[in-house]
């Protein structure tokens, strides 16, 4: 927590990647993307079973369903570089025997998130699973763009505070 | 304004401070203001209000103390934040740039600890050598200086959404004195400083000044007087002294990464809590092996942190709980000695606010799944509050030297710290009245949430009439060395159940009168 963590790459560069490539719509060679085309995450270091991996370890550890995907991607992203490159595979790998063990092809193949989130509680103390999570808590909940579906308004200086803006305006005591 | 003055590192007639917050950076002032030379050396950069940002991270880069500390002991911190025991200030105007503001005065029974409350198995507590009579005129100076509301002819702040459902709450289960506090944070413009703005955001330095912080106030009237020098990013490696065993000068960093040393009459320590004893505990020499000041053993020792804890809780409607001044709201009825209760001590309730990305990050630290994020779901419909109580100084919670090292090669704090029976006590009784408030206005559910990484840290250097049960005496002065002094919160005797701002200056601006008074005499 001392630090801060820096996103590989803002939302919007990911999308303008996407649609430079041309790569939309389904997952390609490179891509996982999501099916309307709204969002896509090119893969360099890691595969796309990984990243979709990640991208779902993501939505369990850390559910809002007002949250998309898109979201999550940028907070999985930075993992995407040669130096995690080992660490994500040896720890997917370990996740995904962990859901075989369960029953499962892979993580990904358990259909609801109570299976899933069942198995990543087998692995839950391991360095991989709690490096992850760790970086979520910045990853996901300091993106800015995320903090209106959560109703938080940030910066309020440049509005003059809420003196005139509603800081007293409760009317439902 | 004069320009600020210069002093030669060979002037031996300086006062030395170390350390700008709200211990030393009021010294520092009042010590200039009655025509003393002070040198005062700070860590930290220099920021001013137009520098504070509005971000909870980004502010935390810029401003938080994240040099490596250790840990240790069974307290949640350790676990949760190993390398992040307190959540301070780096910077000139120390911690007095992210205090929220609430300036309680002690309780009169509060001073005298250890007869008021009798013997606490495993505790270590001992009587202030100084008590409410004596300090009375004291925070009178110290509430005028900070522009204290609700005293002083100055009235309260006005109430935020997050205040309207803490005191609803409140009067329901019957509680008496609910107000919003006692705060250095203007309601009307006063010295100088603008009204409060219902910014939020106190927490990340006040963009409109209107919060007391040592860094726009203090300082720079020091250095108008031509009196004080500031150095900033000078990093205080060890305090030197003589044969004699007085202290000469003080060894620092500057900010190229130099060691240099500057020559002092006086030397005064105000690095907070953790920084303070490390200094003195990495100055030992043949002379003290032990440290400076440590012929008694206690520096370092009985390191409090005020018992605390945080409630949440989720409503039907939304309370938009960060808008507004964060911490304008108390409820003093808890605050009184009541041992029927199950505990000695008391404690006081707070407003309180986090933002999102800092409720993520603190809300329940290591949790995830749904119990998780659908609190945070309901982030817009939440409220929060604080427990401020008195915890028990005990021998082993302690301030030692850690095997890390920092960038300069000099050995860090490790903080141990386990809590005492009385502490978990008190956390519980306040956890549960904390509930009850929140649940008789409707809270649809509620969140007992553990101890952040400490912000009010207090002993391990404390104050004793004897000198074997203490560091230093009743001015702060070190019982071992008479021109040492101790001038932060570890001068603490004992705790209280007040947020110890207040009484920091307040010791502050009557060791300055000390100080004065010695150095015309020709005593130090």
């Amino acid at each position: 927590m001392s630090q801060l963590r820096k996103q590989g790459l803002t939302r919007r560069a990911l999308l303008s990647r996407a649609v430079a490539a041309g790569a939309l719509a389904v997952a390609g060679p490179g891509f996982i993307a999501a099916p309307d085309a709204a969002w896509a995450v090119e893969v360099t270091a890691i595969s796309e079973h990984q990243m979709a991996t990640l991208l779902q370890m993501a939505r369990d550890i850390y559910p809002h369903d007002r949250v998309g995907d898109r979201y999550y991607a940028v907070a999985v992203k930075s993992y995407d570089v040669t130096d995690q490159k080992q660490m994500v595979a040896d720890g997917i790998a370990a996740l995904d025997a962990a859901a075989r063990e369960a029953g499962f092809d892979t993580y990904l193949a358990a259909g609801w998130e109570d299976e899933r989130v069942a198995i990543l509680r087998r692995i839950e103390d391991t360095p991989f699973f709690q490096t992850v999570r760790g970086g979520l808590v910045t990853g996901l909940y300091n993106q800015k763009e995320v903090w209106p579906i959560f109703g938080y308004e940030g910066e309020s200086f440049s509005h003059g505070g809420y003196i005139a803006r509603g800081f007293d305006d409760i009317d439902w005591l | 304004m004069a320009q600020a003055a210069k002093f030669d590192l060979n002037d031996d007639n300086v006062v030395v401070i170390v350390g700008t917050g709200a211990g030393g950076g009021v010294l520092a002032n009042e010590l200039a203001q009655k025509g003393v030379k002070v040198v005062a050396l700070e860590a930290g950069g220099r920021y001013m209000p137009e520098d504070y940002v509005n971000d909870e991270w980004e502010s935390f880069g810029q401003l938080a103390w994240t040099d490596p500390r250790t840990t240790s002991g069974d307290w949640r911190v350790a676990k949760d934040f190993s390398g992040l025991p307190a959540w301070i200030v780096k910077a000139v105007g120390g911690t007095s740039v992210h205090w929220a503001g609430a300036s309680l005065r002690f309780q009169d029974h509060e001073w005298k600890a250890r007869t008021n409350y009798g013997a606490v198995e495993g505790a270590n507590l001992l009587d202030w050598p100084i008590d409410g009579a004596e300090m009375a005129p004291w925070y009178d100076k110290a509430e005028a200086k900070l522009g204290v509301t609700g005293v002083g002819g100055r009235a309260r702040l006005p109430g935020s959404n997050n205040y309207k459902v803490f005191e609803k709450g409140a009067l329901a289960v019957g509680y008496k004195e609910v107000h919003t506090g006692n705060m250095a944070i203007n309601s009307a413009d006063y010295d100088g400083r603008m009204a409060c703005q219902q910014t939020g955001f106190c927490f990340q330095g006040c963009k409109w000044g209107a919060k007391w912080s040592s860094a726009y106030t203090d300082i720079p009237r020091g250095e108008a007087t031509g009196n004080l020098e500031v150095r900033d990013h000078a990093h205080v490696a060890r305090i030197l002294h003589d044969d004699s065993g007085k202290v000469t000068g003080v060894e620092y960093f500057d900010k190229d990464g130099n060691l240099q040393m500057q020559k002092a009459r006086i030397v005064a320590v105000a690095g907070n809590s953790f920084e303070s004893p490390r200094l003195l505990l990495n100055s030992h020499s043949s002379m003290f092996p032990d440290g400076l000041a440590n012929r008694s053993g206690q520096v370092g020792r009985n390191y409090m942190r005020h018992t605390t804890g945080s409630v949440y809780a989720t409503f039907e409607h939304p309370v938009r709980m960060w808008r507004g001044t964060t911490m304008a709201g108390i409820i003093r009825d808890e605050a009184r000695h009541d041992p029927s209760r199950g505990f000695v001590g008391g404690y006081e309730l707070e407003t309180l606010s986090l933002g999102l990305p800092f409720m993520a990050a603190f809300l329940d630290p290591g949790a995830w799944g749904r119990e998780f994020t659908t609190a945070l779901d309901s982030y817009e419909n939440m409220a929060g509050m604080w427990i401020v109580g008195e915890d028990m100084p005990q021998a082993d919670n302690r301030v030692t030297l850690s095997d890390t090292a920092d960038a300069f090669g000099l050995k860090v704090a490790n903080v141990n710290f386990s809590d005492h029976p009385n502490d978990i006590a008190m956390r519980d009784h306040a956890y549960a009245r904390g509930q009850a408030i929140y649940k008789a206005v409707g809270a649809t559910r509620v969140m007992p949430t553990p101890p952040y990484p400490s912000t009010h840290n207090l002993g391990t250097n404390r104050m004793s009439e004897r000198p074997e049960d203490g560091v230093v005496n009743r001015h702060g002065q070190s019982h071992d060395i008479p021109n040492l002094f101790v001038s932060d919160g570890s001068q603490f005797t004992s705790g209280a159940a007040e947020n110890p701002t207040l009484t920091i200056v307040a010791l502050a601006i009557r060791q300055a009168d000390h100080i004065a008074k010695e150095m015309a005499a020709g005593n130090v």
